[in-house]
């Protein structure tokens, strides 16, 4: 397969901090490949240096074949982005801003009619498209900047933090956008996130910590890093089910507090074979399949990101909000 | 081709934000009126002593235009700061146009914005005693766009040098008195301390006001009291704002080149 991204020894400092830290790698045409990490990763970073916003402090990169340091336009030419943070004209229609763009960007005249059209219709805004963005909600401005990103055809569409601040539903709906546009139109994706079942979708992710990459896979290989799945049981007979486990399946049994753990490769088809044999009776058993949450645990020994949004991503939503 | 086509949505993006702004519109037509009435009412009695042989409100009309310009034209090139605070300025940033292009653009809107906005002034000049014949509105207007272009010139200069909405409010105050007060829109400068020579030469607004006030006042009041009035010929005039423009929007886009 050919590589669309061919990034080679990429740095970027910001006076004595070294926020991405001499990283290579390649996204071949096609994929949705994702980058995972905290905050002050260095993503952001990254996405700016890759579409010519920034230039690198050292390294280079190459995207559709065109240097982002020699062929600043050609790579502008073929990417398309959406930004972390609010990138809309609010004073203008939706209609407007798609215009706006597509004439930046040379898409002839009688074409992009078509294409605002066709983009509109795609993330469901075609009829709000003479309504001044000011009054559209945050997930709906966020949807008409996707929309904005796909109408000059891009090569490459950089998502950075693509669903960031909006509710479950529309993240929902917005994934199933990005499917259906990797399935239609063979678009190649580069996505942020720190949404661990968002980058479920990303057929490889790259997980970035401190400005480095410490690992590189599709979803399930990196998982398989962490070991496999874990079956936990309980009992009121916990010792006489902790013997049977560790004789008739010869598996390491683990005891925390009242719960009996086991792992096992795929796990939900051990679990019927155990309601079968098993003669211990047992009160409840669950299955837990390792998680990229778990990835990141294993390779930093620290966690991601806290469930509740942290003070940073707290801010962004609220600017979102208030309309900026 | 595609240079002038992205000058033109540019253009054209200025031109839309601001008609969608009717208050800003509506207020910049009645701030200079009030300041016409104002200083006009109250400084023409106690200035007939000044013997300039002509009506004080008349005196100060051109300087009036002038004035409402440049507060349009810098107002108009803060544009460029907002963008860059509202995440506005990376989506134009990285789409594959020259920052050249950007530059004229956001000059051409500011320009055409301001002139436009000047126009309309010219409502109120049968009230205050001034006749316009159509060739006097075709003049004015030409020097109304040259000063708007080299304002916004300055402007976008500005703007692309400062980070926040507020230095850039700030650099304008400190800028905006000394060049209005400094242009001879309120007293001749034929007459006054060389440091301010020195000074209001360098002032493009001086050049500007020197120009349409030859033009309004021309056949209506004696030549002889023109000439004392009066600094440079006309044509001197727009030769300086055409170089001076020249080189801010030079400068200008450098600055931008430098800063993307
Ligand atoms: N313009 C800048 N000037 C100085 N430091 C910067 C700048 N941009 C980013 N940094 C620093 O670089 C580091 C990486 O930032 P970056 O925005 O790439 O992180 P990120 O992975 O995108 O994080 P997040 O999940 O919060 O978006 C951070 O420590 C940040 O403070
Ligand atoms: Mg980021």
């Amino acid at each position: 397969m050919v590589n669309i991204i061919e990034v080679k020894n990429l740095t970027r400092k910001f006076n004595g901090l070294t926020a991405v830290d001499d990283i290579s790698f390649e996204v071949k045409k096609g994929e949705i490949f994702g980058f995972l990490g905290p905050n002050g990763a260095g993503k952001s970073t990254t996405i700016n240096m890759l579409s010519t916003i920034i230039a690198p402090t050292n390294g280079n990169a190459l995207v559709n074949g065109f240097s982002i340091i020699g062929d600043k336009d050609e790579v502008r030419k073929s990417i398309g982005l959406v930004f972390q943070d609010p990138s809309l004209d609010d004073r203008l229609t939706a209609d407007e801003n798609l215009c706006f763009h597509a004439r930046l960007y040379g898409v002839p005249k009688d074409e992009y009619n078509k294409r605002i059209e066709e983009v509109l219709k795609l993330v469901e805004l075609w009829d709000r498209k003479d309504d001044i963005v000011k009054t559209f909600s945050g997930g709906m401005k966020r949807r008409l900047e996707i929309a904005r990103g796909l109408i000059h055809y891009p090569a490459v569409l950089f998502l950075d933090e693509p669903t960031l601040g909006l509710d479950p539903q529309t993240r929902v709906h917005i994934w199933d956008y990005i499917m259906k546009l990797k399935r239609e139109r063979e678009m190649t994706i580069f996505m942020t996130t720190h949404y661990m079942n968002e980058a479920e979708y990303c057929d490889r992710i790259g997980i970035i910590d401190n400005g480095k990459i410490v690992a590189l896979d599709t979803p399930a290989n990196l998982k398989k890093m962490v070991g496999g799945d874990i079956i936990s049981l309980t009992s009121q007979d916990k010792q006489t089910l902790k013997k049977e486990l560790e004789e008739k399946y010869g598996k390491e049994v683990k005891e925390e507090d009242d719960i009996l753990k086991i792992e096992v490769v795929e796990g939900e088809k051990f679990m019927p074979r155990l309601f079968n044999e098993l003669q211990t009776k047992i009160d409840s058993i669950s299955l837990k399949k390792p998680a990229l949450d778990d990835v990141f645990l294993f390779l930093t020994g620290r966690k991601i990101r806290e469930e509740e949004a942290s003070s940073k991503d707290f801010m962004r939503n609220f600017m979102r909000m208030r309309g900026r | 081709m595609h240079f002038f086509k992205s000058i033109f949505a540019i253009w054209q993006r200025e031109i839309i934000r601001y008609w969608r702004d009717k208050t800003r519109i509506v207020s910049s037509f009645f701030q200079p009126i009030m300041f016409l009435l104002i200083f006009g009412a109250g400084l023409s009695t106690t200035l007939t002593a000044g013997n300039f042989g002509v009506d004080f409100i008349k005196f100060m009309y051109p300087g009036i235009i002038a004035m409402n310009v440049m507060g349009i034209a810098f107002f108009s090139t803060v544009s460029t700061v907002w963008d860059r605070e509202f995440g506005f300025l990376k989506e134009i940033l990285v789409a594959p146009v020259s920052r050249t292009s950007i530059a004229l653009g956001k000059a051409f809107g500011a320009t055409t914005i301001a002139s436009l906005q000047a126009l309309i002034l010219l409502v109120i000049a049968p009230f205050i005693g001034v006749g316009l014949h159509i060739l006097v509105v075709v003049k004015l207007f030409l020097f109304m766009l040259l000063l708007s272009f080299a304002i916004s010139g300055i402007g976008l200069l500005i703007s692309s040098l400062m980070k926040t909405t507020e230095t850039f409010g700030l650099v304008m105050q400190v800028l905006v008195f000394p060049m209005f007060f400094l242009s001879g829109a309120f007293f001749p400068l034929t007459n006054v301390p060389l440091w301010m020579t020195i000074i209001s030469r360098a002032n493009p607004l001086t050049y500007g006001v020197d120009a349409m006030r030859q033009i309004i006042l021309n056949g209506q009041i004696s030549q002889q009291v023109i000439n004392k009035l009066v600094l440079y010929p006309i044509t001197i005039n727009g030769i300086f704002l055409i170089g001076f423009s020249i080189i801010m929007i030079l400068a200008a886009v450098l600055a931008f080149n430098k800063r993307s």
